[in-house]
């Protein structure tokens, strides 16, 4: 048996990994990392909310979570990829206009 | 007792490695640590009986995000981060502010708390009741989620399209002379 608050609290650990790396990363792959951090997280916490509740909807958000993480890291990189082609630089204090 | 053994067994391994991405300042070591984190998070659902979560975790995210993710660092030859002015002043600000939310979240956790606990074997939540769910319930977002990936896919495909190549499909007869984007790898 393992209390549900233990499942919680490394969900949380995660997503504050996630936001600390967001924050003070300069890389801008390793903050996109960041970010499937937090939603590795919240997917933690939702499937153990479902498993508290006898719910599969919990499971089934996560499935949807997991299919626009998909969606937004082929077009994240691809931006990435974008911007590296007219910047030479990943560093993000470095990137300050949207204009390519 | 097993499943607390598995669950601090599983549970530390997850957070060393999302440490471990944040100690890291090479881009690839930062994308193995998090493949680590993931597949550690699987074991995790499979503890709390979500078998199907568990294999999607795998396969999608520490397979085919990841791939992804380790694919541009080598393509784009990325180095080790630089520190500016500005990553000192995100530093000030980000270290304080995360952990006031940090303990935000665990006094929330607990004395907030009035929960139970969860055990080995005790969900059903095999892929039969899932698809039930999926394809019955949430048939809808299923198939608006297909758009996403196929607006996802196009997306993609143009932004990572070299601008000179477009332009040379659109005004095939006459080329304009862009200048070349692509730089040959430079000194940092």
């Amino acid at each position: 048996m393992v209390p549900l608050s233990f499942y919680l609290v490394l969900s949380g650990i995660l997503f504050v990994c996630g936001v600390l790396g967001f924050l003070i990363k300069r890389n801008i792959i390793t903050i996109f990392m960041s970010i499937e951090l937090m939603l590795n997280g919240v997917n933690l916490s939702f499937v153990a909310f479902a498993a508290q509740w006898h719910s599969l909807s919990g499971q089934i958000f996560v499935f949807f979570v997991m299919v626009v993480a998909a969606a937004e890291a082929a077009v994240g990189l691809a931006i990435i990829i974008a911007v590296y082609r007219t910047r030479e630089t990943l560093n993000v204090d470095q990137v300050n206009l949207l204009k390519l | 007792m097993l499943h607390l053994i598995l669950f601090l067994f599983f549970g530390v391994i997850c957070a060393a490695g999302a440490i471990n991405l944040l100690a890291q300042s090479h881009p690839i070591n930062s994308a193995l640590s998090l493949i680590v984190v993931m597949a550690s998070l699987a074991g995790e659902y499979l503890l709390l009986g979500a078998e199907f979560v568990a294999a999607v975790q795998v396969i999608v995210y520490a397979g085919a995000i990841m791939v992804l993710f380790v694919f541009v660092i080598m393509l784009l030859n990325a180095g080790t981060e630089e520190h500016t002015r500005g990553s000192r002043v995100a530093i000030l600000l980000g270290v304080p502010g995360v952990l006031i939310g940090a303990v935000l979240v665990a006094w929330t956790l607990l004395y907030r708390s009035d929960i139970s606990s969860v055990k080995i074997g005790s969900m059903y939540g095999g892929p039969y009741l899932i698809a039930q769910l999926l394809f019955r319930h949430f048939l809808l977002p299923f198939e608006i989620t297909s758009v996403l990936i196929l607006v996802a896919i196009m997306g993609a495909v143009v932004l990572a399209s070299r601008p000179d190549a477009v332009a040379k499909r659109h005004h095939a007869e006459a080329p304009k002379a862009m200048p070349e984007l692509v730089g040959t790898g430079k000194e940092h």
